[in-house]
């Protein structure tokens, strides 16, 4: 597989919300506004492509018995730096995003990429994995946060050019699973044509 | 087996660690930071903001600053909160040494977002800009008050209305007891 | 009063799924069949509630070394270990509990309810009923990460009764699967939206 297609493949095909449908939670708690959507997709591409590069490359040291408790602590270990980090240089992200940052440990996508790929090849080619797959949740979260925005606030990014109330409820709850639904159906007819 | 997962725990511990002492002081800045922002934000002009202090109050403990201006004390500002619609809801309120409410900032709020949360904007928060407690009523009107709560959020108007009515209390509490301070302080001094 | 205040709100007006979005992987990936869903809550139950008490205890102890930076590895592994211990525990004393409970137990740990429960109760500040924000006592907590579990059982049987409704009608292709299951929990979420507010 050539070092490109690492990469464009977790923006399309198995791209881990709108295909593979991993990191559920995040991806509809944080995504009220784009920003919020835009900021978690990067912690978590943050952590995601660290723990990649790590257990790659001390896969082979790792008994297989112990893997799965060994990766979880080395993922905590980059999720408790990415706290700190958050926490000294952008304190105002790591607070709207609140829980939601140490619950990248029980991400499903992470664990799951250093299940699937990363103790199986090369540090390089993990830490592109990392990127494609963080990208494309990154893309989606973002997606996922304009429209909601957009629809439940009439502003994007922010900026809100008429003074009026949107539909409340697509920032509420309901919204987010709904506007979530909605834009899995679209992916899947847009991949569908190709 | 066993010794591979400690070795592993005790390297992640001790760079955590490491990382933990390297931001250390950035996060306390971080942090020190915000504070003051929330002080300064709510009261009149002031280059300096004390440590917080705090004070009990009917059981419950509230936690203040005091501001000066060079030597002089210029006003107060009290954190306070109550229980709004969503959860906890979290105000700074500011104070004049009058007694007069500068400005109120939300610090914490789980209200509705496009109800109860519009508590955040000049519409609701600025009726509270220079508020005289001592000759309008803290409650809603609803309530036979002279605050004018957001329209389909009552239960988020009077929890704000509430906290900077603690608020008020807390800084009758405070001011005698501090301006009494000052004048004992006086008094030694003149023994001496 | 305060207990049947915390039990309200976790179970109806905070539920932890539909207005929290935690545990969401699990509440999609098996609420098929009713069945199968009663026995994922009971085994989310079991954990949230003897994890919680845990992790507020280990929280105690990491606060007194001064070491609170350790906290979401040292909670996390916690949880790993107690879920394994609950596994092997269950597989002793009851067999027919473990049949019933013992698939879900592995998944678990990465079940972002528990840890998510774990970590705000020890550090998110409560209010009820125009009482001031406190921290979670001992008592508090447990019956907390109790309700919130329960609440998490309703909405998970709830959604299965939905989605075995559901099956058996004719959806768009292109709906088929996760979408429409989303749906349906979005007007779910919008039903429990009615709670908010209950508890004043």
């Amino acid at each position: 597989m050539s070092k490109l297609n690492l990469i464009t493949k977790g923006l399309v095909k198995e791209n881990p919300t709108f295909v593979l449908l991993l990191g559920m939670c995040p991806t509809l708690a944080t995504t009220t506004s784009a920003i919020n959507g835009l900021s978690m997709g990067l912690a978590t591409m943050f952590v995601l492509i660290l723990s990649n590069m790590a257990i790659s490359a001390i896969a082979r040291l790792i008994p297989d018995k112990v893997r799965i408790p060994a990766y979880i602590v080395v993922i905590a270990t980059f999720v408790t730096l990415l706290q700190f980090l958050m926490q000294a240089y952008v304190p105002s992200v790591y607070d709207t995003l609140g829980l939601f940052i140490p619950l990248i440990v029980v991400n499903c996508i992470i664990l799951g990429r250093a299940e699937a790929f990363a103790n199986k090849n090369g540090v390089v080619d993990s830490a592109l994995d990392g990127i494609g797959i963080g990208l494309g949740f990154t893309v989606a979260l973002t997606l996922l946060g304009l429209v909601r925005e957009l629809l439940g606030n009439l502003s994007l990014f922010g900026w809100k050019p008429v003074q009026a109330d949107g539909i409340l409820a697509f920032v509420l709850a309901p919204g987010a699973f709904i506007a979530l639904a909605y834009l899995i159906v679209v992916f899947r007819k847009l991949t569908e044509k190709k | 087996m066993v010794i591979c997962l400690l070795v592993i725990c005790f390297v992640c511990s001790s760079l955590l660690a490491g990382v933990n002492v390297l931001t250390k002081p950035s996060i306390d800045r971080a942090v020190a930071a915000k504070t003051t922002n929330a002080v300064t934000a709510v009261v009149p002009e002031c280059d300096i903001v004390s440590e917080v202090q705090d004070t009990l109050i009917d059981g419950v403990s509230y936690n203040y600053y005091m501001v000066r201006k060079g030597e002089v004390v210029t006003g107060y500002a009290i954190e306070s909160a109550t229980g709004g619609f969503g959860g906890t809801l979290k105000l700074m309120v500011g104070f004049d040494m009058n007694g007069l409410i500068v400005n109120t900032s939300v610090l914490e709020c789980n209200e509705t977002p496009g109800l109860g949360a519009k508590c955040k904007e000049p519409l609701f928060a600025d009726q509270f800009k220079g508020f005289d407690p001592g000759v309008k009523t803290l409650k809603v009107t609803k309530d036979g008050g002279d605050v004018d709560a957001i329209t389909a959020s009552t239960i988020t108007s009077r929890a704000f209305t509430l906290a900077v009515e603690n608020a008020v209390k807390v800084f009758n509490t405070i001011k005698p007891a501090e301006v009494a301070e000052e004048i004992t302080e006086e008094g030694g001094s003149d023994n001496e | 009063m305060e207990y049947i205040l915390i039990i309200i709100s976790a179970i109806f007006v905070n539920n932890i799924v539909l207005s929290q979005f935690l545990g969401i992987c699990p509440f999609l990936g098996v609420s098929s069949k009713v069945n199968t869903a009663a026995g994922m809550s009971g085994a989310v139950c079991f954990v949230i509630t003897l994890a919680t008490v845990v992790t507020f205890l280990l929280n105690k102890i990491l606060v007194l070394c001064g070491i609170q930076f350790l906290q979401t590895i040292a909670f996390i592994l916690v949880i790993a270990a107690l879920v394994q211990m609950v596994e092997i525990v269950l597989k002793k004393i009851s067999p027919s509990l473990y049949q019933a409970l013992g698939i879900f137990l592995p998944l678990i740990t990465t079940n972002c309810a528990v840890l998510g429960v774990a970590i705000n109760v020890v550090t998110k500040e409560f209010t009820f009923a125009g009482g001031q924000p406190h921290l979670f006592g001992l008592g508090e907590a447990t019956v907390y990460a109790f309700a919130t579990s329960l609440g998490y059982g309703l909405a998970m049987i709830i959604f299965a009764g939905l989605r075995e409704q559901l099956s058996l009608n004719n959806v768009p292709k292109a709906f088929k699967g996760v979408p429409i299951a989303l749906l349906t929990a979005g007007i779910l979420a919008m039903a429990f939206m009615g709670f908010s507010g209950m508890i004043q």
